[in-house]
């Protein structure tokens, strides 16, 4: 609860801080800015309803233990990749995220597996690109950043395995 | 947005099936409930997108993010990503908005996967919480280089996959 409110003072802080620098460039500045603003919320609204509400229901369909499976214990580079499916697939927010990530962790599961299913969560959550990025963003500039970050869960498993965990 | 529809349908569906009308009812109310949570962040989000695209200059922008910004443009973008107050309603809105007034693919790339794996706001308020302090701060350092790598290889596939510049 706590974080939520830092958050909103934080992210209405910068509306603040920011709305008042486009003001000093002029009162018809100001007000055309916060009208496109105002503007682009309506167009969304719409959107995220479907992605919001929907997504709910995404996520109630696919359990979870499914996903805790699949990063089974010291698996090598095919852990790896089911860690990275698993972390795109892996349903609800960052609570659910991280859980499976403990989890895992404490079943024995390799911090490198962990490592490769944390970054591609990050990376490919499909929850959270279907509800959050495909509705503000080109879907070409999607597709294409999610099609170049492929490599990289397994970059940062390969880096976990050289480094090793401190 | 029509894929989604048809996989909230079917998602739906098996919830009804499966636990009939009150589970479908539950899911509803906690989804409707969590919506409305959002909404006011959604604006804030969008009013700042606005903002941002209002007072950063299109030149300077296109200069410093743009195709020919080389390595320093990458790095402009990874840190804008890892100091970005807020959550998704914060980062899309702004990535959008940088890419209108003029950065390219690969700067905004760099911000977006900056924002997801080192950005601090999620890993202060859930990763540390739930995963402890070490395993966190041994998942950031392997990430750091990330965003710089994503954005390079965005922008090394993008010429070939749009070699005339990005098609309207």
């Amino acid at each position: 609860m706590t974080a939520a409110v830092i958050i909103d003072i934080t992210l209405w802080g910068s509306v603040a801080v920011l709305g008042f620098m486009v003001w000093q460039r002029g009162r018809v500045v100001a007000l055309a800015a916060a009208r496109e603003g105002t503007m682009d919320f309506i167009n969304i609204v719409p959107r995220i309803a479907l992605g919001v509400i929907g997504s709910g229901f995404i996520a109630a369909v696919i359990p979870p233990e499914v996903i805790t499976g699949w990063l089974g214990p010291d698996s090598g580079w095919f852990g790896v990749l089911t860690a990275t499916i698993a972390g795109g697939l892996t349903p609800g927010g960052p609570v659910v995220g991280f859980s499976i990530a403990a989890v895992a962790l404490k079943v024995g599961g390799g911090p490198p597996q962990v490592i490769a299913y944390v970054v591609a969560w990050a990376l490919f959550a499909f929850q959270r690109m279907i509800l959050w990025e495909i509705p503000f963003m080109p879907a070409r500039f999607v597709w294409f950043r999610a099609a170049v970050s492929l490599p990289f869960p397994f970059l940062a498993a390969a880096l976990a395995m050289v480094i090793g965990k401190p | 947005m029509i894929f989604i529809g048809v996989l909230v349908a079917v998602s739906v569906t098996l919830v009804w099936r499966r636990d009939g009308g009150s589970g479908v009812r539950e899911i509803l109310t906690s989804d409707l409930a969590l919506f409305g949570g959002i909404l006011p962040r959604v604006l804030a989000g969008c009013l700042l997108g606005a903002f941002i695209s209002e007072i950063l200059p299109h030149e300077k922008v296109s200069r410093s993010l743009g195709p020919s910004s080389g390595l320093k443009g990458l790095l402009i973008g990874t840190a804008f990503g890892a100091i970005l107050p807020g959550g998704p309603f914060t980062a899309y809105p702004v990535a959008a908005a940088l890419l209108t007034v003029g950065a390219d693919f690969g700067a905004t790339i760099a911000m977006v996967v900056s924002w997801t794996l080192i950005g601090y706001g999620r890993a202060v308020a859930w990763e540390l919480p739930i995963l402890g302090v070490d395993f966190t701060l041994w998942r950031i350092i392997l990430s750091l280089p990330i965003p710089v790598l994503a954005g390079a290889l965005g922008r090394v596939v993008y010429v070939r996959v749009y070699p005339k510049g990005e098609p309207e």
